[in-house]
């Protein structure tokens, strides 16, 4: 089994809301001398700088709430997030409806401040609240012949327009590799900047698995299935061409209709600059070794 | 039906349309610039032109049939708008190889492996001899039939623009399929009237 990932930054490194302007311009000045300061892993953690609430929540895929990326904001305030359940099934040792609290009451609730690269090249950095996947599959008890898991998101179709649209078959579907699951840096995130989620997000409890395209990264869970054999994933199944299972962020790997190779950073203006993607986005050294072997141009 | 109009319509003069498509433009990069389009304002920004270049572009297509149909003319500003359509669709280039893409490179890596941008590029380049030939001089330099017959270019140009945005969109999206549709609809019209040529 992995080991415990032990998170460098703690809650003293996440930007409270209010100072989160003031500190861009601060850092601006500091840049330079700053980060010639620091090295190594920390230096590129430091370097994160998480985009602020109102960018988070205002730029969202979420196709049951529209194509747009303003729509999920507009759409998404008719979701209900409670009661919630979580049906757990599969090869698991205690199967069963779960509320959150269920779930992930008691376990480490943690502060994540990941990149997000969303596979239409553009990324955030998002802090969340979240608890590692891993704990809650021990929780749950995975069963030895259990190989996947699968997760499927909420449907309701009376507050989803997208869902009445049929933009794209529903319920979105998704999947891990066990292993993958079980990685430390895969969590299940019930907040960011310690609020809960906002329903755009994928409230009240989503994936988030930062070395992968934001589409892999679930929202609104009602089910976790522990599966055998690789389970059906919705973007695969609608453009097996344009996206795997796998789904890693790779530069080197392009997406048939655009470059993969650069990403746009959300919230720097009109004018700002593109930035390299990095492979697994940025978190190769934790991840490669998931994948030793394999062919990443074919397991895309 | 709306021919009332036409005498009214006489009093605006066509170049209102370059003064109408201009201020639109630059609105819509004041918005983007000032941070007023989203958190993502280059794609925003992008698509807004592109949007708009696809309605121009159905505007003209749309002059005929109105004419036909409902006795309103708008002939008279049927170079401007189309004109208008060819610097939006400049503009919106401008902001994809500058803005978004950035560098010269991975633009012409883009148009040559891409093939929705290819494309869009193909539409684009199609509509450079009709905004070169659209003035008077032109004109009488072809002659009205061949100066016609070029301008024919205007139904592959639109196709291809109604292509460009189907094929650049993620999953079963009705917007870029209504504008194919109306785009195939307009044209399908002319080739009944070429068929059955109407009466005098």
């Amino acid at each position: 089994m992995a080991r415990r990932w032990t998170n460098t930054l703690t809650q003293a490194d996440v930007t409270p809301e209010h100072l989160w302007l003031n500190r861009r311009q601060i850092l601006a000045g500091a840049g330079a001398t700053g980060a010639a300061a620091l090295l190594g892993s920390e230096a590129s953690a430091e370097a994160l700088e998480p985009n602020s609430w109102d960018e988070i929540t205002n730029y969202n895929n979420y196709y049951e709430f529209g194509v747009g990326k303003d729509d999920p904001a507009r759409n998404a305030g008719g979701l209900r997030t409670s009661p919630w359940s979580i049906e757990v099934n599969g090869l698991v040792e205690r199967p069963g409806t779960y509320t959150i609290d269920d779930l992930i009451g008691g376990l480490d609730l943690e502060e994540r401040i990941y990149r997000f690269r969303c596979v239409e090249a553009w990324s955030m950095v998002v802090p969340w609240n979240g608890v590692e996947l891993n704990d809650v599959l021990d929780r749950v008890g995975v069963k030895p012949e259990a190989r996947y898991v699968a997760f499927e998101t909420v449907v309701q179709p009376d507050v989803m327009v997208g869902v009445r649209r049929k933009v794209m078959p529903f319920p979105y579907v998704e999947g891990l590799r066990l292993d993958e699951a079980r990685h430390p840096l895969a969590i299940l995130a019930t907040g960011i900047y310690g609020k809960q989620l906002a329903n755009q997000s994928g409230a009240p409890i989503r994936l988030v698995v930062p070395w992968k395209y934001g589409f892999k990264s679930i929202k609104s869970i009602v089910r976790i299935s522990l599966v055998a054999d690789e389970p059906p994933a919705s973007w695969p199944m609608l453009n097996p061409r344009e996206y795997g299972f796998y789904s890693n962020v790779n530069p080197k790997v392009d997406h048939p209709r655009w470059t993969q190779a650069t990403e746009r950073k959300i919230g720097g203006g009109l004018f700002s600059q593109r930035v390299p993607t990095q492979m697994f986005n940025g978190y190769e050294e934790e991840v490669a070794s998931l994948y030793d072997g394999m062919d990443l141009r074919i397991f895309y | 039906m709306l021919s009332f109009l036409n005498k009214p319509l006489r009093r605006v003069p066509p170049w209102a349309i370059y003064v109408a498509s201009a201020a639109w433009c630059g609105w819509l990069f004041y918005l983007a610039a000032t941070g007023r389009m989203g958190p993502e304002p280059i794609k925003a920004l992008e698509h807004a032109y592109g949007i708009y270049a696809l309605k121009l572009i159905v505007a003209i297509l749309l002059i005929t049939p109105l004419r036909k149909w409902t006795g309103l003319n708008l002939l008279r500003f049927r170079r401007a708008i189309g004109v208008s359509a060819f610097f939006v669709v400049v503009a919106h280039l401008a902001v994809w190889a500058i803005l978004d893409v950035q560098t010269f490179a991975r633009v012409w890596a883009d148009i040559v492996k891409r093939p929705y941008v290819t494309i869009g590029m193909a539409s684009l380049v199609l509509m450079l001899p009709l905004a070169i030939t659209s003035n008077d001089r032109s004109l009488r330099k072809l002659g009205a039939a061949a100066w016609r017959k070029l301008h024919l270019l205007t139904y592959p140009v639109a196709v291809l623009a109604g292509l460009h945005f189907i094929w650049l969109v993620k999953g079963f999206q009705i917007r870029p399929l209504l504008y194919l549709l109306v785009i195939l609809g307009l044209l399908a019209l002319r080739l009944k009237w070429k068929r059955r040529p109407i009466p005098a």
